[in-house]
């Protein structure tokens, strides 16, 4: 027998054609799966009422890979073949998991794929795979409770995520034989959450503050528009430390050395003290023959320097999208440790209203996710909600000189398309190379490289006659598209970036950081080498010049003379000195100015040759 | 005619009206589709139509169209639970025959 849910008025559909959708929120440490049934957008639980799965993946020889508490529980004895933390590693290069190979215990296989493969017992598998383990597991569940296939999902990614790390979540999805509707950034999704969309207007914060990770977001909506505004955060910076903190002050309270065992024991205390202080104004606990009672205040005080840290990220994060505080209208507060009072106080006291806590931060992003997979699916009358994101580094292209030219700047909303025209450097040159940057410094090597193309069949012409029309295009998943386009023959070369490695938030955050302390080098950077290049493009123009008239119109001596010049100027352009190079040039340019100027008359004689005065009149 | 709710389907269809902030009760209804003949219409109402009947059923508004209405009368809807799947199921006297899967039926 099949059991009825309630539709919207008039969306009923026919027997056997429900338009089943979810909102799975694909956590580093834990998962879930939300939906919308009767209109209530809730998580699903498994057979034993749980609702959180645990992002873990056991695999074996025997048996097919565990997912979820089973796992968890085989992560102390069997450590190399339980994967953990999946997330930090998908759409990551080989070369990157090796740097994150010091904080995660996997046995990664060494070899030259792309893609970090960790040896288990079960075979090699990618992040990818250990994150479609999960989804696969989620789907299981919510097809179990909603008795059918589903039609599509919503899943939800960090904000920062890279198009590489967008990417490589689809591919997850597909593996697990999900179709995916729309990835959607965890902060709209907790902004959704809320119902914050129904407003006609207004800026959102939204203050995520996990157990190893904490994120701001600033959301403009706009006529049901969500624009995100604005990422910071610190992905080293969470309720983790909360516990770290407190256990280092029980050890030092009680005089014990700090041993593993003692600490590991003392960080287990510190996390229970921490949750109970949630309800409770003072905690007893002990460590050792130490004893004590733990009030809010001395954990308020333990950690402040963290919270303030976060408030700092919130700062940073209105100044990025030029914002006061007194302009947000919504505070939502996103992760289990927004529920220590201390951090609703301080968000409260800074954003000068309290904060949105109602919905379980744990369960909010899935909750969001599944009341927008509700609406893609059509299961709301009328409704146009359309999500928009920004890019979270600029995105450009090399230009001669080893140049990045910006033609997507960070903080872009997407989706956006914009074209910019380009022309030839030489003489007859019929291939062009577009090599697309992410990054916010001058140089290319400074930047990250995403891809790289030929356009050929560029019609010979003189340097600077064509016209080369490049079009960036990144659609709603953040997905970057580059062609490039001769505009007079029309030939058209293109290619889809699907980068073969992702950043992680730090290595955002660093390379911003890097642009703006490095300003007045990629300033100085950028001079030598425009410099440089206009010098070689004298010099190309002289040299074409002296092979056309120089016996004409130059004697010996002549030549001498500018030659010397030229050799000046060239042997400028080896040093690390645009002044150099400017004062070689202006002599090159005086050497050879009578030179110059015998060459525009003889070629205003020539063009006159043959024609009366009056015929220029 | 009539149209009865268990207590568990009355208690459901409240929270799920007050969970949406807005309606004035649930519309049930048939309509001719599914593998069997005919397919039940559970929906929301937010305006009524000219020739809805409006009945009252434990504290929840029912509102049926008048053709619907010769399909559904002796039905009693429950609310109920099968392992993690969970939902409305009719229990209709005129129902003969159904598709098994009990989504759609024939008189």
């Amino acid at each position: 027998m099949a059991l009825l849910q309630i539709s919207e008025p008039g969306m009923s559909t026919v027997a056997h054609q429900h338009r089943l959708a979810v909102g799975i929120d694909l956590g580093t440490t834990n998962s879930l799966v939300a939906t919308v049934r009767s209109g209530k957008a809730e998580t699903l639980a498994d057979h034993e009422g749980r609702h959180l799965l645990p992002s873990v993946v056991h695999y074996s020889q025997q048996y097919s890979p565990l997912v979820g508490y089973p796992a968890q529980v085989r992560m102390a004895e069997d450590a190399l073949n339980t994967i953990a933390s999946a997330k930090r590693l998908i759409g990551r290069a080989a070369s990157d998991a090796k740097t994150l190979a010091g904080h995660l215990p996997f046995n990664f296989v060494d070899s030259n794929a792309s893609v970090p493969r960790i040896r288990t017992e079960g075979g090699d598998v990618s992040a990818i795979e250990v994150s479609a383990e999960i989804l696969k597991s989620l789907k299981t569940r919510a097809e179990q409770s909603l008795g059918g296939e589903l039609n599509g999902v919503v899943i939800t990614v960090p904000a920062y995520f890279d198009d590489a790390q967008r990417q490589a979540t689809r591919d997850a999805a597909t593996l697990a034989n999900l179709e995916v509707l729309r990835l959607l950034n965890e902060p709209t999704a907790a902004a959704i959450a809320y119902g914050l969309d129904k407003d006609a207007q207004g800026i959102i914060a939204v203050y995520d503050l996990g157990g190893g990770t904490f994120d701001i977001s600033i959301l403009r909506l706009n006529q049901g528009v969500f624009e995100v505004m604005a990422t910071g955060g610190d992905s080293a910076l969470g309720g983790d430390d909360f516990d770290h903190v407190l256990a280092e002050y029980m050890i030092k309270e009680s005089g014990q050395t700090s041993t593993q065992a003692i600490v590991s024991l003392a960080l287990m205390e510190a996390r229970r003290v921490k949750e109970a202080l949630t309800v409770h104004d003072g905690v007893e606990t002990s460590c050792g023959h130490w004893k004590e009672t733990i009030t809010r205040e001395k954990f308020n005080l333990l950690i402040e320097p963290w919270v303030k840290r976060t408030l700092l990220a919130c700062r940073r994060a209105l100044r990025d999208a030029n914002l006061d505080k007194d302009e947000i209208a919504n505070v939502v507060m996103v992760g289990g440790s927004t529920r220590v009072p201390y951090v609703r106080e301080r968000v409260g006291a800074f954003f000068a209203k309290p904060p949105l806590v109602d919905i379980d931060p744990d369960r909010v992003v899935a909750v969001g996710a599944a009341i927008q997979a509700d609406i893609l699916a059509g299961n709301k009358p009328d409704n146009e909600m359309l999500l928009l994101d920004v890019t979270p580094l600029s995105l450009g292209l090399e230009t001669m000189g080893g140049l990045v030219e910006t033609i997507i700047s960070r903080n872009t909303t997407i989706p956006i398309s914009r074209a910019q025209d380009f022309t030839t450097f030489k003489d007859g040159q019929t291939a062009m190379t577009v090599h697309v940057l992410q990054g916010e410094r001058d140089t290319v090597e400074d930047c990250r490289s995403l891809a790289k193309f030929t356009l050929r069949g560029i019609p010979p012409m003189v340097a600077g006659a064509a016209r080369i029309q490049i079009m960036f295009q990144v659609d709603a998943d953040g997905l970057l598209n580059v062609s490039a386009q001769e505009m007079a023959t029309g030939v058209k070369s293109s290619i889809e970036v699907k980068p073969s490695y992702g950043l992680s938030d730090t290595e955002i955050e660093t390379m911003l950081r890097d642009s703006m302390t490095n300003a007045q080098a990629d300033k100085q950077a950028r001079q030598l080498r425009e410099m440089r290049m206009e010098a070689e493009r004298t010099l190309a123009a002289l040299d074409s010049a002296l092979k056309t008239d120089a016996e004409q119109l130059l004697d010996a001596t002549e030549i001498e003379t500018i030659l010397q010049a030229r050799e000046k100027l060239a042997d400028s352009c080896k040093l690390d000195d645009a002044d150099r190079i400017e004062l070689a040039m202006k002599s090159m340019e005086k050497a050879a100015e009578f030179y110059v100027a015998r060459r525009m008359n003889s070629n205003v004689q020539s063009a006159m040759a043959g024609h009366r005065i009056s015929e220029f009149k | 005619m009539a149209i009865t709710l268990t207590d568990a389907a009355a208690e459901r269809v409240g929270t799920f009206l007050q969970n949406r902030g807005k309606g004035i009760g649930l519309r049930l209804g048939v309509k001719t589709s599914g593998c069997s003949g005919m397919a039940y219409v559970m929906e929301f109402v937010d305006d009524l139509d000219e020739m809805d009947k409006v009945f009252e059923e434990k504290g929840v508004k029912i509102i049926i169209d008048p053709k619907s209405l010769v399909y559904l009368d002796g039905t009693e809807m429950d609310f109920s639970k099968e392992g993690l799947n969970e939902g409305f199921k009719f229990v209709n006297p005129n129902e003969k025959g159904s598709c098994g899967c009990g989504e759609s039926f024939t008189v």
